[in-house]
C-alpha cells in the first residue's frame, strides 16, 4: 500500500503540491487526473525518490519512502515514462531487459533477451523488433516498449505516466487495453497519471483529482459520474465555464 | 542614495556567491563521480564504448591540428629566428613548443569542441527525455552508468592523443623544415632528439589527463543540469565547451607554473 500524508513540494516560488492526501490500497489501479501542470509528474516522482518533497510523508507498506535502501526500493517498482525516455543508444530488446542485466536481477544475456522478447510479444510487438533501435520505431511502438519494459522484472507496483499522450485515438484504445490486462494479470497495484477521460474509464479502479496541490475529489471509477464535485465535474465534461480556470 | 551604490555592491555580490556556488556544485559533482571509482557495480562496456568514442574518434581532429600546428611553428620560428641568426632552433624550440604547450592545449581544446558538446547534448537530450529518470527507477546510478566512463575514458585517453599528437606535430614541422626552409632531414631529427628532455614529453601528458578530466566532467555535468527543451540542450552544450575551454586554459597555466617555474 502507497500511503501520502500532507506531502508538499514547491519549486522556488511556485507551490506545485500543498498538502496532498492519498492512499493506494495493493492491487488496486489508482488514476490520478487533473489539468496539466498541476503536478502529477512531480506527485508520482516523488514516491520514486526522483523528487524529493518539501514535508509530509510518503510511505510504502509503512516504510517511508525517503529512508528505504534504494536498490530493493526500485525494485519493487516499473514505470512507464510519458515519452517513453526508451535509452536511444540501446536495441529494443536490451531496453526491455535492461533491468535483468545488471544488479541483483542479473541473468545470462541469452535468458535476459528470451525474457525481452516473451514481454515483446505480451505488448503485441513481433520478435523482429527486438534488435531495432528505438528511433526506428513508432510512437504508439514506443509506448509498447515501454511498457515492455515497465513489466520486465515483475514489479509489484507499476507507474504510467500519460500512457496515452500523443497517440492516436486507436492506439490509445489499444495501450489503456493492455495497461489493464497486464495490471489485472499480474495483480500489481498501479499509479496512472492522465487527463484522457477514455484512459480513466478503461484503466481506473480508482480515481483521485488533483487540483492547486491538493486532492480534490477520490473514490470509485463507478461513482465518478454521479459525483456532484463541481471541479470533477467540469474535468469530466471539459467545460471552459467553472472553478477551474482555464488559462493556468 | 544609497541604493545608488548598494546597487552595484548588490550585483556584484550576487554574480560571485552565483559563481562560487557553482564551483561548489561542479565539486560535488566530480567528488560524487570519483567516489565511483572502486565502488561496483563497473560497467566495462560503457567504458570501452567512450574509449573507442573520445580517445580513438579524436584522433583524425587533434592529428590534423597538431600537424599545421607544427608546419605553422616551424615557419615562425625560423623567420623570427633570422632576426638574431637563430634559425637553426626551429627544430628543438618546435619539438618543445609542441609537447609542452601546444600539444596538450590545442589537442585538449580540440577534443573540448569535440567531446564535451558531444557529451553534454547526449545526456542533456536523456535528462529532457526522462531518459536519466528511467535509468534511476532502473536501479542504475546515472554517475556510474554515464558519467564515470566518460571521464575515466577521457582522462586515460587524452594523455595518449596528446602523445600521438606531439608526435604529428613535430613531424609537420619536420616537413616544412626539410621541405620549405632547407634543413637536413638527419639533422633535423637528430636536432629534435637531443634537446627533448623526458619531462617535456611526460609534463605535457600529464596536462593532457587533466584536461581530458575537464572536457567529460564539463560535459557530463552541464549535460545533467541541461535546461527544458531544445533549448535547454543548446544552452548546456554552449556552456560545456565554454567552460572547458576556459578550465584547460586556466589549469594549464597553473600546471605550467607548477611544473616549470624554477
Amino acid at each position: 500500500m502507497i500511503t501520502l500524508s500532507d506531502v508538499h513540494k514547491s519549486f522556488g516560488p511556485k507551490q506545485v503540491l500543498r498538502g496532498v492526501n492519498l492512499e493506494v490500497p495493493k492491487g488496486e489501479s489508482m488514476v490520478i487526473i487533473g489539468g496539466s501542470g498541476t503536478g502529477k509528474s512531480v506527485l508520482l516522482k516523488s514516491v520514486l525518490g526522483l523528487v524529493r518533497h518539501d514535508s509530509g510523508m510518503i510511505l510504502l507498506d509503512g516504510e517511508d519512502v525517503t529512508r528505504a535502501a534504494r536498490d530493493p526500493f526500485l525494485a519493487r517498482f516499473g514505470m512507464l515514462f510519458q515519452g517513453a525516455a526508451l535509452f536511444d543508444s540501446l536495441p529494443v530488446w536490451h531496453n526491455v531487459a535492461f533491468r535483468l542485466m545488471r544488479g541483483h536481477l542479473k541473468r545470462p544475456k541469452s535468458e535476459a533477451r528470451e525474457i525481452a522478447i516473451e514481454k515483446l510479444r505480451r505488448v503485441g510487438l513481433k520478435p523482429d523488433v527486438a534488435d531495432l533501435y528505438p528511433s526506428e520505431l513508432s510512437g504508439g511502438m514506443q509506448k509498447r516498449v515501454g511498457l515492455a519494459r515497465a513489466i520486465a522484472a515483475e514489479p509489484e507496483i507499476i507507474f504510467f505516466d500519460e500512457p496515452t499522450t500523443g497517440l492516436d485515438p486507436i492506439m490509445s484504445g489499444v495501450i489503456n487495453d493492455l495497461i489493464r490486462e497486464i495490471v489485472v494479470e499480474m495483480g500489481a497495484t498501479a499509479m496512472t497519471i492522465t487527463h484522457d477521460m477514455s484512459s480513466v474509464r478503461a484503466i481506473a479502479d480508482k480515481i483521485a483529482m488533483l487540483h492547486d496541490g491538493v486532492i480534490q475529489w477520490t473514490g470509485p471509477v463507478a461513482d465518478m459520474d454521479s459525483a456532484d464535485d463541481p471541479y470533477l465535474r467540469q474535468f469530466i465534461t471539459g467545460s471552459a465555464d467553472g472553478p477551474i480556470e482555464a488559462v493556468r | 542614495m544609497a541604493a545608488l551604490i548598494l546597487a552595484p555592491l548588490a550585483t556584484i555580490g550576487r554574480s560571485v556567491m552565483g559563481l562560487l556556488a557553482g564551483v561548489g556544485r561542479v565539486s560535488i559533482y566530480a567528488g560524487a563521480t570519483v567516489s565511483h571509482l572502486f565502488r561496483p557495480p563497473f560497467y566495462p562496456r560503457e567504458f570501452l564504448i567512450q574509449l573507442m568514442q573520445i580517445g580513438f574518434l579524436s584522433l583524425p581532429v587533434v592529428g590534423l591540428t597538431a600537424l599545421f600546428t607544427g608546419g605553422a611553428l616551424a615557419l615562425q620560428i625560423y623567420s623570427g629566428g633570422a632576426r638574431f641568426n637563430a634559425e637553426a632552433v626551429v627544430p628543438s624550440i618546435v619539438a618543445i613548443g609542441m609537447v609542452r604547450e601546444l600539444g596538450p592545449v590545442l589537442g585538449g581544446l580540440m577534443v573540448a569542441g569535440r567531446v564535451a558538446a558531444a557529451i553534454a547534448a547526449e545526456i542533456g537530450t536523456m535528462k529532457v527525455t526522462e531518459q536519466i529518470d528511467a535509468l534511476v527507477t532502473l536501479s542504475t546510478n546515472p554517475l556510474k552508468y554515464l558519467t564515470l566512463p566518460r571521464v575515466l575514458a577521457a582522462t586515460l585517453s587524452l594523455p595518449l592523443l596528446v602523445a600521438i599528437g606531439d608526435s604529428i606535430g613535430i613531424f609537420g614541422g619536420y616537413l616544412v623544415g626539410t621541405t620549405r626552409l632547407g634543413f637536413n632531414a638527419a639533422n633535423y631529427i637528430q636536432n629534435t632528439v637531443d634537446f627533448l628532455e623526458a619531462w617535456d614529453v611526460i609534463s605535457g601528458m600529464i596536462k593532457g589527463a587533466v584536461f581530458g578530466f575537464i572536457v567529460a566532467m564539463m560535459g557530463c555535468y552541464h549535460g545533467m543540469n541541461s535546461g527544458k527543451g531544445a533549448a535547454g540542450v543548446g544552452r548546456a552544450t554552449t556552456n560545456a565547451v565554454v567552460s572547458a575551454s576556459i578550465l584547460i586554459l586556466a589549469s594549464n597555466y597553473i600546471l605550467t607554473e607548477v611544473f616549470f617555474s624554477a
